[in-house]
């Protein structure tokens, strides 16, 4: 393909060719190399000057105003901030505790084996046993009111349980879409399309300040609980449509096999259909997290504090101003570090399914 | 089937699966209104309890709150109604342009990503990778705070040509003024496009039943061009331009792009043209090496083999998927209400913290984006099917 090189043997030739082939193979891919190459060559070192050459990683914000380059220091200072919120300082090995909980419960649910009933039920314990690590009162644990909750495990534990506690009734909505009973078919259909049509925002607005109008005299939820309710009732209506998927890749024959066999609607649902369709679910529903997981960043908008709201909150301390590209690209970092991998794992999946299915 | 019956006595009613199937769908209905009754119910109670007035008398009512940014005429004096589609039609703005830009991001960033040009891959890659896995709020937060902090004051503005001033009040731009020659171009721009359309269809039915082939493309960009420079000549062909220049501590003239307006429309057009570039990658990809091939052998030239070949095949993978980032893209631009632009949402949460209607305000924000959701999806099925495959099977 390449040209005979006059290089040949040489130490260069390899890059050579290579550049030949990948960046200099037409002359449009010679002009667009070039034009990239500028590029880089006036972003890359500004970039790096400012952030590793001049940065200043422990000191004060005078150290860094005088400085010039990125205040790391700044993250260094407030990372505790970020990280938990509010969350009284002395107790914060308690949230630490529960975003490791979470790591390990999604290390587990990443490996197919797992792909069981008791996944269900596990997240389930898991997410039980975090509400009771967060709020104590119990084994001689403090108890922490839910309005000190913030940073990352607040957006861990909405947006996870966005999507587990918001699975059952979106089994039933995947169901009752595929239903024979007009009437439930209906009903499925109506609220799926409802929810999905607006925009999440307006759902948060409804949680916060439309639900304590819904409920009967003297009975109060506080706004976190309220938001999550609403989370959960937004993403159940995106989780059904990806079972729905999963319900829609099974085979007919397998119903009519077990519809043969004398099993029931439910015991067909739940020994046949759910087993196999559930388990292709999965990757849909890692694609759903990622979204629901940026999404809990809208929380902010109602006034509770995630790892976004905490990030804006250590940025408007005044001794510290200015330094809003530093603290942005922390708290970036953190939602990058999860959702990267995540879509790195999906994509995973996929390439994984697909072999299965060639 | 063919075995008897038993006898109709001995069945008992539960046993027949359409006697059940009513009795459940019944049950559904009577819980589905028994909790509609609950809410309902409580939420009247707790209104009257809270002396907040019902129903939407208040959309009559003084807005008496000002907005910043509106496409037709307002005023603190106007009412609530005209302020909410002050806000409506800052939405559709936003959202429109939001949609042209990210789609034109997006198809360049996919192609990119294709490109045999590994560098230019790997810097789309880059470009898609970061922007989807950020959130979006998190972007707009930092592309309004880069514009207000980062920017320098109006009197150290950047400027080009000393015509389009960049400072930390926004983007400053000569505007045509409208009057002359200026709407008379407007006008027959708006005849030639669809024009052009009309007679793209003509002359394909035309090739069809006739075999004889039109310049469909060079007619038509006569029309586009030809008939607004017509106009243009025929009104006089002066044009005045309002330029924008300093004034004491700020400009006058010429148009704005607001630093809110301008956060929100980069924040949309970079995040949603990561996704329209991963979806415009795998349409392109849909669509087998072979089919190029088979186009370039027939003779075809790469130009005819990309309109007549590829465009339409990846056109079919791509629109479905497409359609639900414009849809997303509408409903994020809701997050307006985050950096203070003046969108639906945040003129109806003005108007709910003023009236304390909040049944009402939350109502007229869903039902718009129900609509505006309804309405743009029908309109891309129906795209969808001039583009679907004729008389297949599905």
């Amino acid at each position: 393909m390449a040209a005979p090189l006059p290089l040949s043997g040489g130490l260069l030739s390899r890059p050579l060719a290579w550049s030949r082939r990948h960046l200099f193979n037409s002359p449009t891919n010679a002009v667009m190399t070039v034009v990239v190459l500028w590029l880089l060559w006036a972003t890359i070192p500004p970039v790096v000057d400012w952030a590793l050459l001049k940065a200043v990683w422990v000191g004060d914000p005078a150290a860094c105003r005088a400085a010039g380059g990125a205040c790391w220091a700044f993250v260094g200072q407030k990372y505790r901030l970020i990280l938990f919120g509010i969350y009284p300082y002395e107790e914060q090995w308690r949230p630490l505790l529960a975003i490791v909980l979470f790591i390990v419960l999604m290390l587990v649910s990443a490996h197919p084996a797992s792909w069981r009933r008791w996944l269900f039920w596990l997240w389930l314990s898991g997410l039980a046993l975090v509400a009771l690590l967060m709020w104590g009162g119990v084994a001689g644990l403090p108890f922490v009111a839910n309005d000190r909750w913030g940073g990352l495990p607040l957006t861990l534990v909405l947006s996870t349980s966005g999507i587990v506690l918001s699975f059952p009734l979106a089994v039933l909505l995947a169901l009752g879409r595929r239903s024979r009973l007009p009437a439930v078919r209906a009903a499925s259909i109506a609220y799926i399309e409802l929810w999905r049509g607006v925009p999440l925002v307006s759902v948060l607005f409804m949680a916060s300040i439309m639900f304590p109008l819904f409920l009967p005299e003297g009975v109060t939820i506080d706004k976190l609980l309220r938001a999550q309710l609403g989370i959960i009732l937004f993403t159940a209506a995106y989780v059904a449509e990806a079972v729905r998927g999963g319900l829609q890749a099974i085979p007919r024959g397998q119903a009519e096999a077990a519809e043969a066999l004398g099993l029931g609607y439910w015991q067909k649902t739940r020994l046949i259909i759910l087993p196999q369709a559930l388990r292709l679910v999965i990757p849909p529903l890692v694609g759903q997290f990622i979204t629901t997981f940026k999404d809990t960043s809208l929380v902010i908008i109602i006034g509770l504090y995630d790892l976004l709201s905490s990030t804006k909150v250590a940025l408007s301390d005044p001794q510290w101003r200015g330094f809003y590209v530093e603290g942005y690209i922390a708290a970036a970092g953190i939602y990058f570090l999860f959702t990267f991998s995540m879509s790195r794992y999906s994509q995973y999946l996929e390439r994984r399914l697909n072999r299965g299915r060639i | 089937m063919a075995e008897p019956r038993p006898a109709a006595s001995s069945r008992r009613w539960w046993n027949d699966e359409r006697a059940r199937g009513i009795l459940y769908q019944l049950l559904l209905l009577l819980g589905v209104a028994g909790l509609g009754w609950f809410l309902v119910g409580n939420t009247l109670r707790n209104l009257e309890q809270r002396h907040i007035a019902t129903g939407l008398g208040f959309l009559d009512r003084e807005a008496a709150f000002g907005i910043s940014e509106h496409v037709i005429a307002y005023s603190p004096t106007d009412s609530y109604l005209r302020a909410l589609v002050v806000g409506l039609l800052n939405t559709l703005e936003i959202s429109v342009l939001g949609i042209v830009l990210a789609t034109l991001l997006g198809v360049v960033m996919g192609i990119a990503r294709l490109s045999s040009n590994w560098l230019l891959a790997r810097l789309a890659t880059v470009y898609v990778e970061t922007t989807r896995n950020i959130p979006l709020l998190l972007q707009l937060f930092f592309w309004y705070q880069l514009i207000t902090e980062g920017l320098p004051v109006p009197r150290q503005a950047f400027d080009i040509f000393g015509v389009v001033f960049l400072s930390n009040r926004g983007l400053k731009v000569p505007a045509p003024l409208w009057d002359g020659p200026m709407l008379a171009v407007t006008l027959a721009f708006a005849v030639a496009v669809p024009a052009s359309i009309v007679l793209t269809g003509w002359a394909g039915r035309r090739q069809e039943a006739t075999g004889r082939r039109f310049p469909t493309g060079r007619v038509g960009a006569g029309l586009i061009i030809g008939l607004p420079l017509l106009a243009f000549l025929g009104g006089g062909a002066h044009l005045r331009i309002d330029l924008p220049h300093l004034t004491g501590f700020n400009f006058s003239g010429g148009a704005t792009l607001s630093p809110e307006f301008a956060a929100l429309l980069v924040g949309l057009v970079v995040y949603t043209g990561a996704f329209v570039a991963e979806i415009v990658r795998g349409g392109i990809l849909a669509v087998p090496h072979g089919q190029t091939e088979a186009a370039l052998s027939l003779g075809l030239s790469r130009l005819q083999v990309l309109r007549l070949v590829l465009l339409p095949q990846s056109l079919r993978v791509i629109t479905p998927p497409l359609t639900s980032q414009y849809l997303n893209l509408t409903k994020n631009s809701t997050l307006a209400v985050a950096i203070g632009y003046p969108d639906l949402v945040s003129v109806a949460n003005t108007a709910i913290n003023q009236t304390g209607q909040a049944v009402e305000g939350v109502s007229i924000i869903m039902v718009v984006y129900l609509t505006i959701s309804l309405a743009l999806s029908s309109f891309m099925n129906w795209y969808n099917r001039q583009v679907a495959l004729k008389g297949g099977a599905g």
